[in-house]
């Protein structure tokens, strides 16, 4: 624990901080480009040059680690004039077009200026110019506003783990380019707009949009996955204009993928703004009181057992909460949420949640991925495990498809085949797990969501029993999400009752007219061609695959026009606010549903308001009120022994940007889908 | 004058073969077991008491630089790395030393090498030295042949490798950071220190990186004796020092001297003096093209040493001295080398990435003389800027040829200014 003194004052920080950690500690701010506290430091903007006594020259603070008795001066003559120098030295090339600069208003290189710059320039010379460079179909470059920082380089190679992104040319002729002016292909690209201290890169989407100032913000939380990254919406009147990372070291850090990011331009396309009713095979415009007519018209009467429920990817608690309650109240058992037909068991908590949670990832010390890719089903988890990966000592293995991940794997095998040798300690992994302190395995929906799903999640209990990872303080048991709403619906019970279907019961019951009228809640990755002979109701926000053969169209709320709880992959309860309301007639979901209970017989809901609602939810459900927090859930028997079958492993999403009806409705997401997803294909000799 | 039985290079010229049967003739590879038999301290301790200093430029003591080697290994080997890449301007010794006495470094990686405790040698030689680099590699190659190095390098049981490895060319490489992240495989440029190679050098492994000339000495230095060595010279600048002198003196060479030797005795004995007689001398550049120039009165009696040079705000450098005499257009020629600077600028570092651009842009006015007279005043300003912000020494080596000039020849440069001036008012 070295102490050192900065500024007169004695400071104590522990072994490994730098002087600039320890200036922070001691309340000193020091200007910086280019350190970044989850970057490798590269040391190379200068500007947090420190004055140390005894050292002949000024030194880096970001690079020098604090030593006992150093001291330490960031306020003398010395170090302004070098600070000074360095923003002259940056601001030369620089080509000063701030009133046209995205990045303007929020631009470290502006906001330094100001504190540590001259006023005046004393550079006679041309201004060098770099050409644009590009950078795929989110980042935009103005690269003459460079500064050379390098912290995208470094982003890309530590934490998105693709090396493409890199400097090329000496001296002032270098330039920040990625490997042949190709798209990066990462899920996180767009991150590097926010590292960016200047406008070098910024968002091709936004750009020339909005002015930061102008732009009201709410903290919000992201349903594009089911990892919960924590946002923060920035509207404009009834617009969403940009979408941008909120830090949360247990969840997101401060990464966001880039679905979460760009696909806010599918809030504003293809939306359901009104309600809709079909008369004579077509649907045409109609009032709420029309829309419910219809719907009470053929519900009124029909026994609970001819109706059934699906409750989608995107389907907020409070409002599967309130469909909960009246499908019981119509007496229907038919409820589901697992639209994907996975064979989770909800009477066990554990047994879907990711126990270990995201930041446990940094404890583990060895891993088995089944049936799973994490990179694209989960961005945010996947660059965790590269963190993890990163600090060595962490055997990675993988059941499943053999995915271009971001760090080194053992390939096991394609198939359940292969999950049963580990299970029954006969292949090689089975070592890694028995000789690690804090082993995992993740589960992936492609592990689940088949037949022998039930059997596939027995053997991975099996697993997770028989290799130490339940234990005191550790649950290395995790299943990995891709739908933001699953938890929710797992928690709140939203799975078949006593002799109910499930979806694909539900579906199979349509087609045969056992099941007479079906709600779709925000469920669009459905068959629903198979619905053709059922009285579907569809509740959701965008004309998108569930409406086809709708019958009532409920126009719901996208997830940034609500006040809504969201439970994470990790069962993790967060709320997402309203940044704006929804378009035209559509209203919060949980809202319609209760309307509607007005007009079915027996329906009524007896709450009126939100509060009412939660506090509902919060006696069914009771960790539901632990706002931000993990309950650990209490481990179980689940999954059923069984055969186990022969089909290779394939994860559920295939199309990483187009897996909701917002992304399907962006134009971002489809360039994206187009541009960066047959560049991780890999070449043609890939078969 | 350097008495030739003090001389260490004794085939400087290549007037004898460079190769193992030369070598042996001229007392290389004599005794070198028997060097190695007493011990790592004794060895460090002898270069220690030499008072041998780093022949690369900077001048820190060799034998300081060997300590601080671990001397017991964490389970990381530990690595000697020759900078064979000599590219300052100016300099031709480490050439001269690779091409026709390339044993000498070799036995001189071994015993070095074993003083550190080094698994192995890495000599990184600069790209454009191909032939150098050929003769180097067959020495290499006859000293495994003759089990010098090796799995049992001259029979101590001591394995020892030595691997040549070819740069592509740039200046930055031979900064010893640069150095090294370029023999990763890496793109050259600095790192940041500390971690310093002792610690963290090559692979992650503890490291040395030295001149050519500081590790060539070193058997000389164990046989002769330390007292031999420190005895040629003065305190603290000891020993014999090659020294490349180009530029207008009548024979421009590479000598091998005395270190403190007069610099006119240097240039007056060994290059036939200075074209057209000493009075015709504008300036020399002492050090190679980064230490600052010296006008011809310092250059009347100063001696060519370390800290004679430095107290006229100067340094001995590399030894490169660089004669120009009246006809030279001084302004011109430290422009030229503010342009070599930017060239060679690795970019990575605010200060000189943006400012040896900078620096280059009003040079290059000012041999023109289109200029204000300020701007002397904020050249001088931009150099001082950019010495001693910058992650490693070529900010320093750009700013100083600019702050020698505007030292010892601002009036040439007002003058210049005041000329373009009253030109275009004629022009007018």
């Amino acid at each position: 624990m070295p102490t050192l003194t900065i500024d007169g004052k004695d400071v104590t920080v522990a072994q490994g901080t730098t002087v600039l950690q320890a200036c922070e500690i001691a309340g000193i701010e020091v200007p910086r480009f280019c350190y970044h506290e989850r970057l490798s430091i590269a040391g190379n903007c200068r500007m947090c040059l420190v004055e140390q006594e005894k050292a002949p020259k000024p030194i880096a603070s970001c690079a020098m680690p604090a030593a006992d008795n150093m001291v330490i001066h960031t306020n003398t003559p010395q170090v302004k004039k070098a600070r000074e120098g360095v923003m002259e030295f940056l601001l030369i090339n620089h080509p000063l077009d701030c009133p046209i600069c995205d990045q303007g208003g929020e631009c470290d290189l502006q906001d330094q200026s100001m504190a540590y710059g001259k006023g005046a320039t004393r550079f006679h010379e041309n201004k060098r110019a770099v050409k644009e460079k590009y950078m795929g179909p989110l980042i935009k470059t103005v690269m003459t506003r460079c500064i050379h920082c390098t912290r995208c380089v470094r982003f890309a190679e530590e934490v998105a783990g693709v090396e493409e992104i890199g400097a090329i040319g000496r001296g002032e002729h270098m330039e920040i380019t990625t490997y042949l002016e190709q798209a990066m292909t990462s899920e996180l690209s767009g991150n590097v707009i926010d590292l960016c201290p200047v406008g070098a890169l910024t968002s091709k989407p936004y750009a020339f949009t909005a002015r930061s100032w102008e732009l009201e913000k709410v903290e919000s939380v992201d349903v594009h996955d089911a990892v919960g990254s924590n946002i923060r919406v920035d509207f404009r009147g009834k617009e969403v204009m940009r979408v941008l990372p909120r830090l949360n070291e247990d969840v997101n850090q401060e990464w966001i993928s880039d679905k979460t990011r760009f696909a806010y331009d599918g809030l504003k396309r293809g939306r359901l703004d009104r309600p809709y009713v079909r008369q004579d095979g077509r649907l045409r415009e109609a009032t709420w009181a029309e829309a419910f007519g219809a719907i009470a018209a053929n519900v009124n009467g029909l026994p609970g057992a001819k109706i059934a429920a699906i409750a989608g990817d995107l389907a907020d608690l409070e409002a599967m909460a309130a469909l909960k309650d009246l499908m019981a109240n119509l007496g229907s058992p038919h409820i589901d949420c697992r639209q994907d037909g996975a064979r989770l068991d909800a009477s066990v908590r554990a047994s879907y949640l990711f126990n270990s949670t995201i930041a446990g990832i940094d404890k583990a010390d060895a891993l088995l991925i089944v049936g799973s890719n994490p990179r694209i089903e989960a961005p945010i988890v996947n660059a965790r495990i590269r963190q993890r990966w990163l600090a060595g000592g962490f055997r990675i293995g993988v059941i499943g498809e053999r995915p271009e991940l971001t760090y080194d794997y053992d390939y096991l095998g394609a198939g359940p085949g292969t999950l049963g040798e580990v299970a029954s300690g006969g292949h090689s992994f089975a070592e890694v797990l028995r000789g690690a302190q804090h082993p995992m395995i993740i589960v992936g929906q492609g592990a689940l969501a088949r037949a022998d799903g039930a059997a596939v999640l027995a053997a991975a209990r099996q697993i997770a029993e028989t290799y130490g990872m339940i234990g005191d303080g550790w649950n290395g048991f995790n299943v990995l999400h891709t739908a933001a709403s699953r938890v929710g619906g797992l928690d709140l019970g939203f799975v078949p009752g006593d002799g109910g279907l499930d979806v694909e019961g539900m579906l199979t019951g349509a087609q045969s007219g056992a099941v007479e009228v079906v709600y779709l809640l925000h469920a669009d990755e459905l068959d629903t061609s198979r619905l053709e002979n059922a009285f579907v109701i569809y509740q959701g926000s965008h004309g998108d695959n569930g409406v086809k053969h709708a019958d009532v169209i409920l126009p719901g709320a996208a997830y940034t026009e609500k006040n809504a709880t969201w439970i994470n992959t990790e069962g993790r309860v967060q709320l997402g606010s309203r940044a704006v309301f929804p378009p035209g007639d559509a209203r919060e979901d949980w809202t319609i549903v209760r309307a509607l209970s007005e007009v079915l017989t027996g329906g009524k809901l007896p709450y009126d308001n939100l509060g009412a609602l939660r506090r509902r939810i919060a006696g069914a459900v009771a960790h539901a009120t632990a706002v931000g927090d993990v309950v650990p859930a209490e481990w179980g028997a689940f999954g059923q022994p069984g055969l186990l079958g022969d089909a290779p492993f394939a994860s559920t999403v295939t199309q990483h940007y187009l897996t909701n009806p917002i992304c399907r409705a962006s134009t971002i997401m489809a360039e994206c889908h187009a541009v960066i997803e047959p560049a991780q294909e890999g070449t043609g000799t890939h078969g | 004058m350097l008495a030739d039985q003090d001389r260490i290079f004794t085939n400087l010229y290549g007037v004898h073969s460079p190769y193992l049967d030369g070598a042996r003739a001229r007392g290389d590879w004599d005794g070198t077991a028997a060097l190695i038999a007493n011990g790592q301290d004794w060895i460090i301790t002898q270069v220690k008491e030499s008072g041998l200093r780093g022949r690369g430029g900077a001048g820190f003591p060799t034998g300081l630089k060997m300590s601080f080697m671990p001397k017991e290994s964490d389970g990381r080997p530990s690595y000697l790395v020759v900078n064979a890449d000599e590219g300052e301007p100016g300099t031709c010794k480490d050439r001269e030393i690779m091409r026709h006495d390339p044993h000498k470094l070799v036995e001189g990686c071994l015993v070095a090498g074993y003083a550190m405790r080094a698994v192995a040698a890495y000599i990184y030689i600069r790209g454009e030295f191909y032939r150098e680099a050929e003769t180097l590699q067959r020495a290499i190659d006859e000293a495994y042949g003759a089990g010098l190095i090796g799995d049992n390098a001259c029979g101590t049981g001591y394995r020892f490798d030595v691997y040549l490895h070819r740069g592509m060319g740039a200046y930055i490489c031979g900064e010893e950071t640069a150095l090294i992240e370029s023999l990763e495989g890496k793109k050259g440029q600095p790192r940041l220190k500390p971690p310093f190679p002792a610690n963290l050098g090559v692979w992650g492994c503890p490291t040395t990186v030295s001149n050519v000339e500081s590790i060539a000495v070193i058997p000389a230095i164990l046989r002769r004796g330390a007292t031999w060595f420190s005895g040629i010279g003065r305190p603290n600048n000891t020993g014999t020092k090659l020294f490349c002198i180009s530029g207008h003196v009548n024979k421009p060479c590479t000598v091998e001297e005395a270190m403190s030797i007069p610099l006119r005795e240097l240039i007056d004995r060994h290059c036939g003096g200075v074209r057209g007689g000493w009075d015709n001398l504008l300036a020399v550049i002492p050090g190679g093209s980064s230490v600052p120039l010296l006008p011809k009165q310092i250059c009347d009696d100063v001696l060519m040493d370390f800290d004679a040079l430095k107290a006229v705000q100067s340094g001995l450098g590399t030894a490169a001295v660089i004669v120009m005499d009246k006809s030279t257009d001084i302004v011109k020629a430290v422009a030229r080398l503010s342009k070599f600077y930017m060239h060679e600028s690795c970019g990575q570092c605010t200060p000189c990435r943006e400012g040896t651009g900078w620096m280059w842009r009003v040079m290059n006015r000012l041999v023109r003389g289109e200029a204000e007279v300020p701007e002397i005043d904020l050249l001088q300003e931009v150099t001082r800027q950019v010495e001693g912000h910058t992650i490693c020494a070529l900010g320093d080596a750009a700013a100083w040829p600019i702050q020698g000039l505007i030292r010892h020849f601002r009036p040439e440069l007002e003058a210049r200014i005041a000329a373009f001036k009253s030109a275009q008012v004629q022009a007018a």
